[in-house]
Formats: C-alpha cells, structure tokens, sequence
C-alpha cells in the first residue's frame, strides 16, 4: 500500500480557554509509524491535545510539525490527516459506501482511484456486504469498522483517534484494538491515539505520553511507564492493581539504605506482583493480616493491612487457599522499589 | 387513587363532551348537510338538492380564481418561509455578538397578533405617506398602491405572511441546528470540505425532518390564516388577493348563502385532508435516520 507514515514533532504546545490553561507545554517527538497513545484521567487534556494536532482548534501557542513542516497555521483540511471520533461520527443520512467515499468526492478524485480504494478498504474491514445499508443499520461494531475504513480509504499518512473503542463492549473492543493495532504495523501509517483505559495504552502503543491536569506526567515506551514509574501519579494510573503506595518508615530502614533521603520525606511504592507471601519472619519486617481476597481466574488479589499503618494488595497465583483474617509475612526484592518524594510525587532515584 | 363519586365523574364527562359535540362535531355534520340542501329563505323554504351546489361549485368563476390565488400563496410563501428562517436560523445560531437582541427581534412578528402584523403593514403599504412608497421617492421611483392594484395585492399580503410566519419556524430551525452533532462538521471539515458543503452536504439533510413538520405547519396555516386578508384587503380589489377561507367567510357571513357556504368548507376539508395525506406519503419517506 502506499500510504506509509509521517512523523510528528509537537513543541511546547499550550492552550488556554480563556483563563484557564487546559495544556500546559506539551512536547513529544515521534517517528514515522510510530503508534503514540495519550493516556490520562478525563479532563487531563488528551483530547484537546489531539484536536489541536488535527487542527479543528487553534493553538494558543507552540508548534506542530508534520515531516519538518510546521503545520500549526493550516487549517485541518490541508493536515493530510485522518480522524475517527469516539461516536464514529458517520453521516446519518448517507449510507456504508457514501461515508467512506466523501472526502475523496469533495476533493474529486478520479472515479476509478475511487473504486479501487473502496475496494481495497472494504475487504478490509470486512464490509463488502453492508455498502448499501445506513449507520443506523449496522452494529456498534460495524459502525467503527465504517469509521476506520473511512479514514483508512484517503490513504493518509498520518491517523488520530478519539478513544475510538470506548462505546463498544468489552469483547469487541478487544477484537478491534488488536485490528487497529495490526493495520498500523501492516500500513506503516503513524497513529495518534487518546484514551483513558490504561490497558488499552499499554497493549496497543509503542509510545504512551501520559497526561495530567494539561502536563506531561511520563512520557515513554508501556514497559518504561510499568517498569519506572517517574512519579506517583504514574505509580497509580498504570496497573491493575496499581503500584501499593506506603510510608516509608514501616519498612527496614536497611532496605532504603542506598537512598540518601529522610525516610519522612518518602513514600515507598511497591508493585503488586512484587511481593512475596511467606509464613515465617522475613527481612523486609513487613508483617499484616488479610483483610479481604478477590478471586479473578488466573489470580487472587489480597488486601493485606498493615499494623493498621498501610494496606497494600498483592497477588497470589491460582484460586490460593488464604482466607480473610490470615496472619501472613511480606517479601520483596529491593531492586523493586519505587521511591517517590512525598512533597510533589517524583521519583528519588538510587544513589550510585 | 381516590375515585371521584359518580355525580361529579358524570358532571366531568359530559360538560366536555356537549362542548366538543356542540361546537366541533354538530357544525361538522351540520355543514355535510347543509350542502345537499338549498337556502332557505322566508317565502321558499330550504330543500334537499342533491349535488346542485357541487354543480354550482365547479361553474364557479370566482372560485377558480380564488383557488389559483390560495395556490400561488403556498407555493410561493412556504419555500420563502422556510428558506428565510434556515437563514436566520443559521445567524442567530452562529456565535455572534448580540445574538439575543437578534433572536428576540426575528421572533417577535410571531407573537404579535396577525391583525396587528396587518395594521403595521397597511401603513408600510399606505400609498404616498407609507414607509415603502417614501422609500421609492426617495430613489426617484414612481410609488406603486401595493394593495390597491390586482397585480400586487396577493404578492403584498404574501410579503406580510412569510415576514410573519418565518420567525416560529425559525425557532424549530434553531433546535435543529443545535442538535446537529458538531462531530460530523468536524469530520465533514477534515475531508476537505467548505462551511458551504457543510451545510449542504451535511446540515440540511439533518434538518430534513423539521422541514418536514414546518411544511405541514405552514401548508395548514396558509389556509387557515385570513385575518391579514380581513384587515388589509378584504379580498380586493377583483378577488385578486382573496383566498379560499376568506371567500367561504364572504359567502357565508357577507351574502349569507349558508348553503354554497357549506358546500365550499366541505371542499376545503376534503383539499386540506387529501394534501396532508400526499405531504406524510413523500415526505415521511427516508426522513428519519435515527
């Protein structure tokens, strides 16, 4: 095929609505095919960050550039880029065939590149049969199938998409995640993609720019986010279970040994699966009673509280046989600690 | 619930009903009748006819040119109508600075009263002191007696109709524009496409089912409103700005032919139903999507 991608360099992009700064300097550089996710709570900026990158708003300043040129002044039109909405945004009134083939009749291309590129897109997304029905015919998934295909047929290099998946139901949204996921590897195309399923983020992207309040909280490849969590809003927006957030004195202060910091000024985070469950006294010192297990198939999550000073979760393999009111002793590895200052949540990193 | 006792619930049910039977279905049933039935008079009672006045009906000259009247004004207000309030609409509805004193002042002729809107327009109208002939003085143009002359009359109380009816339709025009989602614009916008292909390509489909309703609305007003008629006109001059409800109300109330009166309003009853089947049969197709 011959769209392949572009890549796209944003810098110190702001936006304000009148008083209110909803983006605050955000800057992000990725190459040609690279599928980048902007992840965060609602209300975070994602979204307005993708309409200004789409050009539907203006920014109040920064820049965009597509390919080196800076596109910040041009109208959406003349972005070359595609855009699918999270309520598929189809034309009610035209049906399967006409969707898709609107932008290419606005800009009139040639009808038999047309035909071909209908053709092509169809078989697709698997929409042969449905050419002829209405938006208000088809499924939900169906619906997005349109969607895709209608931003997939212009051949555009570069795609965004407004967490595109969140009207579907758990099943099919696993199905089409992996889709968009392989027609972004098979087309090379470059993908922009905003969402607030952390998940979603972390199985689909080669980047993920993780937002808050209108910042850049982390930004990185999934494993960078899991792995080294930058700050504690990252710490508890990424993972099911997020990382367990605990004081930092009720640990070994031996542990904390090769940080130079006051153990008051510290939290400690601890990722679920990090923890160790033992019967007898470990090194760690860290000692509670289970408070509450919930069985979820390939593990059991357990809430441990500790001495009444923290309740962390941690995980155990298979159905487990520990039940509510268990005296059990916690395990870690210190190489798995996350260590964040209390004032503003970033992370202290070891001494060398 | 508490049950009403019975007295009352009679009481309840019957005033309404002797109401409706009295002033809707009697006049109703009664004017049916009456058609077959000739005038009477004091020294020639009335007596069944069959259908003479159906017969007088259609030799009436009169009526032919009160019906092409009827017919050109709803041809020629509705579209100008709808078309003028689509246009205020889409002003009002975009994100212009005074807006409100804009809305208010385009729907202000429809609350007004229809005689009042008429008397303002008598003055506009009124040859050499009024608004419109001044302004063609003023330009060195001859003054033109708008009501006065066959050839103006029915264009001059159209004018007054569309100024009058556009404002409610707009209304309709501005709900449905706001519950276009801006999404399609936006996606409409990112394909290439100009605020003119928008609104074409996009906005005016999805307002094809109020047009649909604003249709209907303005079809039955343009034969139920005559007070302008009453006011400005009354019909003149020649029956040139008369329409079918003005002439049954001439006939019945101005040469007191009941008979022929009936006859007419059975006509129009009949017009009316077979227009509103015709309008719901085309237009009701393919007009909703959701």
């Amino acid at each position: 095929m011959a769209s392949a991608g572009v890549n796209i360099r944003v810098s110190n992009l702001q936006k304000s609505w009148g008083d209110l700064k909803v983006l605050d300097n955000i800057s992000f550089d990725v190459a040609a095919g690279t599928f980048l996710t902007l992840l965060g709570p609602s209300g975070c900026g994602k979204s307005t960050a993708l309409r200004l990158i789409a050009g539907l708003d203006e920014v109040s300043s920064g820049t965009i550039s597509i390919e080196g040129q800076d596109v910040t002044g041009l109208a959406a039109a003349q972005r070359n880029i595609g855009m699918v909405f999270q309520n598929y945004a189809l034309f009610p009134h035209m049906n399967v065939r006409k969707n898709i083939l609107y932008g290419m009749r606005i800009r009139r291309a040639p009808i038999d590149t047309q035909n071909r590129n209908l053709a092509r897109v169809t078989e697709l997304m698997g929409l042969d049969m449905l050419l002829e029905r209405y938006p208000a015919q088809l499924s939900g998934g169906q619906q997005q199938r349109v969607a895709l295909a209608r931003v997939l047929v212009a051949e555009r290099p570069l795609v965004l998409m407004d967490e595109p998946l969140s009207n579907l139901d758990a099943k099919l949204r696993v199905e089409i995640r992996s889709e968009i996921r392989a027609l972004n590897k098979s087309l090379g195309i470059t993908v922009i993609y905003v969402t607030h399923d952390q998940s979603e983020a972390l199985s689909m992207s080669d980047k993920v720019l993780l937002m808050k309040d209108g910042k850049t909280s982390q930004f990185g490849t999934p494993v960078d986010l899991y792995k080294n969590p930058q700050n504690t809003f990252a710490a508890g927006f990424i993972g099911t279970p997020p990382v367990n957030l605990i004081p930092a004195h009720i640990l070994d202060p031996q542990v904390l040994g090769s940080y130079s910091c006051n153990i008051a000024d510290i939290q400690v985070g601890i990722r679920p699966e990090d923890f160790s469950l033992s019967e007898s006294a470990t090194k760690s010192g860290l000692r509670g009673t289970v408070v509450g297990t919930e069985y979820e198939g390939v593990q059991t999550l357990l809430t441990i509280d500790i001495a009444g000073q923290a309740k962390v979760i941690t995980s155990t393999v298979g159905a487990g046989n520990i039940v509510v009111g268990t005296e059990v002793f916690l395990d870690f590895d210190p190489a798995t600690l996350h260590v964040f200052a209390k004032k503003d949540g970033e992370k202290i990193h070891r001494n060398p | 619930m508490k049950r009403l006792n019975f007295p009352l619930s009679v009481i309840l049910l019957v005033v309404p009903c002797a109401v409706l039977a009295a002033f809707t279905h009697y006049p109703a049933v009664k004017s049916l009748i009456n058609s077959f039935w000739s005038m009477g008079t004091r020294r020639r009672p009335s007596q069944f006819i069959g259908l003479e006045n159906y017969q007088t009906l259609l030799a009436d000259g009169t009526l032919h040119q009160i019906i092409w009247n009827s017919t050109l004004y709803a041809i020629v207000t509705i579209p100008a109508a709808i078309a003028l309030s689509i246009g205020m609409a889409l002003l009002v509805n975009a994100k212009l600075p005074g807006t409100a004193l804009m809305r208010l002042s385009f729907f202000l002729p429809t609350m007004m009263p229809m005689i009042a809107v008429a008397n303002i327009w008598l003055f506009f109208y009124a040859p050499g002191i009024g608004l419109i002939s001044q302004i063609f003085v003023l330009f060195g143009l001859q003054p033109i007696n708008f009501l006065g002359s066959a050839s103006t009359s029915l264009w001059s109380m159209m004018a007054v109709a569309v100024w009058k009816e556009a404002g409610l339709f707009m209304i309709f025009y501005l709900a449905a524009l706001q519950a276009v989602p801006p999404n399609l614009k936006e996606a409409a916008r990112i394909e290439g496409a100009g605020p003119i292909r928008i609104f074409f390509d996009i906005v005016l489909p999805l307002l094809k089912p109020t047009t649909v309703f604003v249709a209907v609305n303005a079809l039955i007003n343009s034969f139920r409103l005559i007070d302008h008629v009453i006011v400005m006109t009354k019909g003149g001059p020649n029956n040139s700005s008369a329409l079918l409800l003005y002439y049954i109300f001439e006939v019945t109330f101005g040469y007191r032919d009941s008979a022929y009166g009936s006859t007419l309003t059975v006509f129009m009853v009949l017009l009316l139903g077979l227009m509103a089947l015709i309008q719901f049969k085309i237009l009701d197709r393919k007009t909703h999507y959701q």
